[in-house]
């Protein structure tokens, strides 16, 4: 038999609980990079002379697969005599790898604030981290928020990534079960539909996230 | 046999949801004849060029060409709505000038001019090539051949815009409102091209048009649209001279005053 | 950032990549790491062949095809983007061989990062051709040409241009992705670079490597993209500033 119903509802409650360590380190990865990602923003435009080198930095993050990344955190830390365990390394490289993608789109945020907006600024003496606060970073945030609403769905397609070094998320526990009981299919088809689940509500959600903004923008 | 109209609106309508744009429009041109469509923004007259180019589906009646059913087709003794193999057999009738030129900013303007005499009517690419030449010729820009749209400007682009609509061989020529995106010294050339095209050519024309002046020299007939229906029509020195309907009367009066 | 900078990017990574490899803690790695790059600039270029092939047919297929050729199109671009891209692996792998279709590792690989990309490449195709004026629609509609030869002839060509910078980006994701593929037992640069830490512990000198020699193929994708697209769009843009 290819499809055991049986058995697919027998490893449900063992798959969910690994759902929830896919979600945990999605949230926290996440976390990490958009704030990670704001502070290479920020910094890039408060201290001019820093942008060269947050442009390599992030060229070289963006530009090697995050396993490797992941298995280096994973790795190279003992050397320095700091243990992370498996689920922190991971998440910690996922977090870091999705802050480079992050710092572009708030970049891309800030470059679309009109120029008067500092000027207008400047004009009624307000202090520059005033300005960053009350002017700028509420007008250039709500507009790419769909944009980081993306990469937070992106950064959860990457956590089966986690498996690599056994973090006992969705994609090792399906391939746990698999080994154990020589049936893949169950398992794997189960994660995959999951991901796909959550991916078709994601999208439907910054659908409607960005006609909320649009609408907002129109008045 | 009496000759056929070239063109027959026969109680077309057209809406966009709720909205009437043409409301029962009945209007029949002549082959050969010249008319100039005009009225205020929004009266519907892009549409009715964009209806007879096939560009816009229509809700509602029968648009024929040269006596042929255009947006129908005949089968079983009833008209039916047309396939798109139907469509292209009567498009080939029909060429559009645009207000924007929509130029293919990829080809040069020999390009432009040989593209749909070869991919459609399947020409012998040197026998493109010489009608091109020739209709670059009469437009003037012979020696500006081997430019891309982007190098020409926009007087030019509309000039090749015409060639390149010529180069099909269509009986019928529709303009829409060519000049309006020219700067006005560019006016004149457009224009100039546009009076050869009726003298030498045997074609019959449709333009929509806000050059009042050369409504009443060029056209041999001139509706004046409004709300979607033809408020008055008449030959130029009678609808621009002695004007019987108030709205035209009001309409001219601010054209005019507009300058 | 400039094509000057990434080139000397480029020459800098080449550059520490060959000093390193003369050193004695380094050089050792050299030969297995390259074998591995071998591997993994193969099943990028056949996956990215693939990938560009289905996101044309896949986008063609949803704006132009018949219903069920559309509808199919939707589900295959709805599952390969909705779902991660190692669980399509592993499933292509795992799970297929149950269903009577045993593909060996190679071919999983290049069909799951292929189709992968191609899912995403599929909207990047179909935005890029919306994004082409409607008026060239329309001129061509006047022109009585025939859908097909619009498209051929007058959209494409145009949609080409906007095209190639996500194209380029995606195709960077498809040789990053391809590491994944160590872990269905290709031994790809991912792979030996795991290999050869699991037997030597010598993670910083095997990694810096793997992550040079990475860049490296990214920064020659990169430029290659940037040419293209410079040259592409050259042909649109003739004389713009004349
Ligand atoms: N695609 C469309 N959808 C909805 N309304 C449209 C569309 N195209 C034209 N209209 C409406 O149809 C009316 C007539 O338009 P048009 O024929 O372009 O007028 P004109 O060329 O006389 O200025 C206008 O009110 C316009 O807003
Ligand atoms: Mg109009």
């Amino acid at each position: 038999m290819i499809w055991d119903w049986a058995f697919a509802f027998e490893i449900l409650p063992v798959l969910a609980r690994a759902a929830i360590v896919s979600i945990e380190a999605t949230l926290i990865g996440f976390a990490l990079a958009a704030s990670l990602g704001l502070v290479l923003a920020v910094v890039r435009i408060a201290v001019p002379w820093t942008g060269w080198t947050i442009s390599v930095l992030v060229e070289l993050i963006r530009s090697t697969p995050l396993l490797i990344q992941i298995f280096f955190l994973y790795f190279v830390f003992p050397k320095f005599g700091v243990v992370l365990d498996a689920f922190t390394a991971g998440v910690l490289a996922i977090g870091i790898h999705y802050a480079a993608y992050c710092s572009e789109v708030y970049r891309a945020g800030f470059d679309n604030i009109h120029r008067g907006q500092w000027e207008a600024s400047i004009a009624l003496n307000l202090s520059s981290w005033t300005t960053f606060r009350d002017i700028i970073i509420p007008q250039a945030i709500p507009p790419i928020v769909p944009a980081l609403g993306n990469y937070l769905v992106a950064l959860f397609k990457e956590t089966p990534l986690l498996s690599a070094i056994a973090v006992l998320e969705l994609m090792q526990t399906a391939k746990i079960i698999g080994s154990e009981t020589f049936r893949y299919t169950e398992p794997t088809t189960l994660v995959g539909l999951f991901f796909l689940a959550m991916s078709l509500v994601s999208a439907a959600l910054i659908r409607s996230l960005e006609r909320l903004l649009n609408r907002r923008t129109m008045r | 046999m009496t000759e056929q109209p070239m063109v027959r609106f026969d109680n077309v309508s057209k809406r966009y949801g709720a909205l009437t744009v043409l409301d029962g429009l009945n209007l029949e041109i002549a082959h050969g004849e010249k008319v100039s469509i005009i009225g205020p923004s929004g009266s519907g007259k892009t549409t009715v060029l964009r209806m007879l180019m096939t560009l816009e589906t229509i809700n509602d009646g029968v648009i024929w060409v040269e006596g042929q059913p255009l947006t129908h087709m005949e089968r079983n003794g009833k008209l039916v709505p047309a396939d798109l193999a139907h469509i292209r057999k009567i498009r080939a009738k029909i060429g559009m000038v645009f207000q924007s030129f929509n130029l293919f900013p990829h080809m040069t303007a020999m390009q432009n001019c040989i593209e749909a005499p070869i991919t459609v009517l399947g020409m012998k690419r040197a026998d493109a090539e010489a009608r091109a030449a020739d209709l670059l010729d009469m437009v003037g820009l012979s020696e500006k051949k081997d430019h891309y749209p982007s190098q020409l400007s926009g007087g030019q682009q509309q000039r090749v815009a015409i060639a390149r609509a010529c180069a099909m061989r269509p009986k019928i020529m529709l303009f829409d409102e060519v000049t309006s995106a020219l700067d006005p010294e560019l006016v004149g050339e457009v224009l100039e091209v546009i009076r050869k095209l009726g003298r030498e050519h045997d074609l019959t024309m449709l333009m929509v048009t806000h050059q009042m002046g050369f409504a009443k020299e060029f056209s041999d007939r001139v509706c004046f649209f409004h709300a979607g229906k033809i408020c008055e029509q008449g030959p130029p020195n009678e609808l621009f001279g002695a004007p019987k309907n108030e709205r035209t009367r009001q309409f001219l009066h601010a054209v005019l005053e507009a300058g | 950032m400039g094509i000057r900078t990434l080139v000397t990017l480029l020459v800098v990574a080449l550059g520490v990549i060959a000093v390193l490899a003369t050193q004695e803690a380094y050089s050792l790695f050299m030969p297995g790491l390259l074998q591995g790059a071998v591997l993994t600039v193969e099943i990028a270029v056949l996956g990215s062949l693939l990938a560009i092939v289905m996101g044309v047919l896949a986008a063609l297929a949803r704006m132009y095809g018949p219903a069920p050729l559309r509808w199919l199109a939707t589900v295959y671009v709805e599952i390969f983007r909705g779902t991660s891209a190692l669980v399509q692996l592993f499933w292509l792998f795992f799970v297929l061989p149950q269903f009577g279709v045993t593909l060996n590792a190679f071919l999983v690989a290049v069909l799951a990062l292929g189709l992968n990309v191609g899912a995403y490449g599929s909207e990047v195709v179909r935005g890029a051709i919306q994004s082409v004026a409607r008026g060239q629609w329309e001129a061509s509609t006047a022109l009585n040409m025939s859908r097909p030869q619009m498209l051929r002839r007058i959209i494409l060509p145009q949609a080409f241009v906007a095209m190639i910078p996500p194209w380029g980006n995606l195709l960077i994701e498809l040789l990053k992705s391809t590491a994944l593929v160590s872990l269905i037992t290709l031994s790809d640069l991912a792979f030996k670079a795991q290999q050869m830490n699991q037997n030597t512990f010598k993670t910083i000198p095997i990694f810096t490597l793997v992550l040079l020699m990475y860049l490296a193929m990214s920064l020659v994708l990169t430029i290659g993209m940037r040419l293209l697209e410079r040259r592409a769009s050259l042909g649109l843009a003739r004389g713009r500033a004349a």
